[in-house]
């Protein structure tokens, strides 16, 4: 079996050289000058405030995402609606398109010169170079997942069930609290461990909204950058391998709910 | 299960109240969140009127940027075709130690953030890289940071068409003298290139509009190393907004169209699966 033993050498190769030696470099360079000068990026205040910057967002755009993910996914399988074509790609869109034009979009709209921008300063809220506008930026790239991961597992477990409780009496809140959520509930937690993953990385967007003013307006990823320009290569590498390992918690979180859901189709998006 | 007929069918349990605000709340949140911005973004590319678009796009910066990033991103399609298939090949029908490990790796690009992707190419294949391959500030660099980020669209869209696959043809190809490169052309391969085509499509969408894995590997050289992405992003900080719009229209225009032959292609796949 020479042609076998080819084929799985290249495609190992092929990970190898892509994936895997450049992430263990990433490791290995971090600790490279002992662990002294990690503790002191762990420790900084700017890398500090960038992490609880970049887990508050991540806290409003989840559920955000989350609650509309299961309603639209209702509408896309359990209505009748004109349309639903054009919904599907719409939902679809922030896989597509480039973050920097998420990011410009939203300095269109809500930036001083922008289509809402003079409302919004005659109220007082920033939207721009302050965090709201990076909350918007990170709830549109990370709007697919839950809509993507809810709807096959509702087509799967039809609508009898549904049916059932509603001639029983029920009411379609109660209908929908207690058999459609319930039957969903692994699809719904597949897609929030994705949304969550993408939020936490999300860079482009937030990085055009932001303005990048560190210990104000600076996620992890832009601090990842900052650091970078700013020759703290242990900065860097350190707050890198911190969203690594966030990266495999996710993996582990993907290995672990997948199992439960052994009929996930083709159209689960990989990637983003 | 026989299907009910028309006539007795149940009202739908979602409802009416709850359609109407699951229908309501869908809409508004979409058109806040994407539809409103969106049109922002192609309004303003119109505000110096078609020729002032026409001039943004056409200049030789422009075309520049744009040719790079198509050749690009078709360059990315085409490793991934090769190597996405492979690797989806190799977990489905190969056994070896460690292989769930390496089926996890797959995802990591997605995982990882795309700046962290960026600095992780840099630390092997930049300045300092400890087996003196530099490839940093050229078009290698972008591609190499491409095809991280999109690794996983073709394997994770073929892979289950390859587990379902039956096969029987196969073996009765290759008790009738088949040689495996024939079965594969002729019995595997049409079955899998509709996963194929979807997947290279949604890493070409991806490819296109990439930013974060690219800024800091591509050096964004104007005319050399200056993808799409880097581009309207220099606009917008030199603040032109005008023209980054007019630009973001083409991308735009590059996603729609991906998205709806994606759509017709699901469509021709499910219609063709019963």
């Amino acid at each position: 079996m020479s042609a076998r033993l080819a084929l799985r050498s290249a495609a190992l190769g092929y990970l190898l050289l892509l994936v895997g030696v450049p992430v263990v470099l990433v490791f290995y360079r971090t600790f490279e000058d002992g662990l002294a000068p990690v503790v002191d990026t762990l420790t900084d205040p700017g890398f500090l405030h960038a992490l609880w910057l970049s887990v508050i967002i991540t806290l409003i755009a989840v559920p955000a995402n989350t609650v509309f993910g299961i309603l639209a996914a209702m509408v896309l399988v359990r209505d009748r609606v004109p349309g639903k074509r054009i919904l599907n790609v719409l939902i679809d869109l922030p896989f597509a398109l480039s973050p920097v034009v998420v990011g410009l979009a939203l300095v269109l709209v809500y930036s001083r010169a922008g289509w809402f921008g003079e409302w919004f300063e005659a109220n007082g809220i920033r939207v721009i170079f302050a965090v709201p506008g990076m909350v918007l930026a990170t709830i549109f790239v990370s709007l697919p997942f839950v809509v993507r991961e809810v709807v096959p597992v509702l087509r799967e477990v039809g609508q009898e069930q549904e049916e059932a409780a509603w001639t029983l009496g029920a009411s379609s809140f109660a209908t929908f609290w207690r058999v459609t959520l319930p039957a969903i509930r692994w699809g719904v937690t597949y897609g929030v461990v994705l949304t969550t993953a993408r939020c936490l990385g999300e860079f482009g967007a937030v990085s055009v909204v932001s303005g990048r003013i560190e210990g104000r307006t600076e996620t992890l990823t832009l601090h990842v950058q900052n650091s970078f320009e700013n020759f703290d290569r242990v900065g860097a590498y350190t707050a890198s391998v911190v969203l690594a390992l966030l990266a495999v918690l996710t993996l582990l979180a993907m290995n672990l709910f997948r199992r439960k859901e052994p009929t996930h189709g083709d159209r689960r998006p990989a990637g983003h | 299960m026989a299907a009910r007929p028309e006539t007795l069918r149940l009202p739908r349990a979602t409802g009416v109240s709850g359609r109407w605000f699951a229908r309501g709340f869908t809409a508004g949140y979409l058109g806040l969140i994407v539809l409103i911005p969106i049109a922002a973004v192609i309004w303003r590319s119109a505000d110096e009127g078609l020729s002032g678009f026409w001039d943004a796009v056409s200049n030789p910066a422009s075309v520049a940027t744009l040719k790079l990033t198509f050749l690009v991103s078709l360059a990315v399609v085409l490793v991934n075709v090769v190597f996405g298939t492979l690797i989806a090949w190799v977990l489905v029908r190969d056994d070896f130690r460690g292989k769930s490990f390496v089926n996890s790796l797959i995802d990591l690009p997605f995982a990882l953030p795309t700046i962290v992707a960026g600095l992780t190419l840099l630390a092997l294949y930049g300045p300092s890289s400890p087996i003196g391959v530099n490839v940093a500030y050229t078009r290698v660099a972008i591609l190499l940071a491409l095809l991280f980020v999109t690794l996983p669209f073709v394997v994770r869209s073929v892979q289950p068409v390859l587990l379902e696959l039956d096969r029987e043809m196969e073996e009765a190809a290759a008790s009738l003298g088949a040689r495996p490169f024939a079965i594969f052309r002729h019995i595997v391969l049409p079955s899998l290139s509709p996963a194929i085509i979807s997947g290279s499509a949604l890493g070409f969408a991806r490819a296109i509009g990439e930013f974060g894995s690219v800024v800091l590997i591509s050096g964004n050289i104007p005319f050399k190393t200056e993808v799409a992405s880097v581009n309207i992003f220099n606009r917008i900080q030199s603040d032109d907004p005008t023209s980054a719009a007019a630009m973001s229209v083409v991308l735009l225009v590059i996603s729609f169209l991906t998205l709806f032959l994606l759509d017709a292609l699901g469509r021709w796949r499910t219609r063709h699966e019963r």
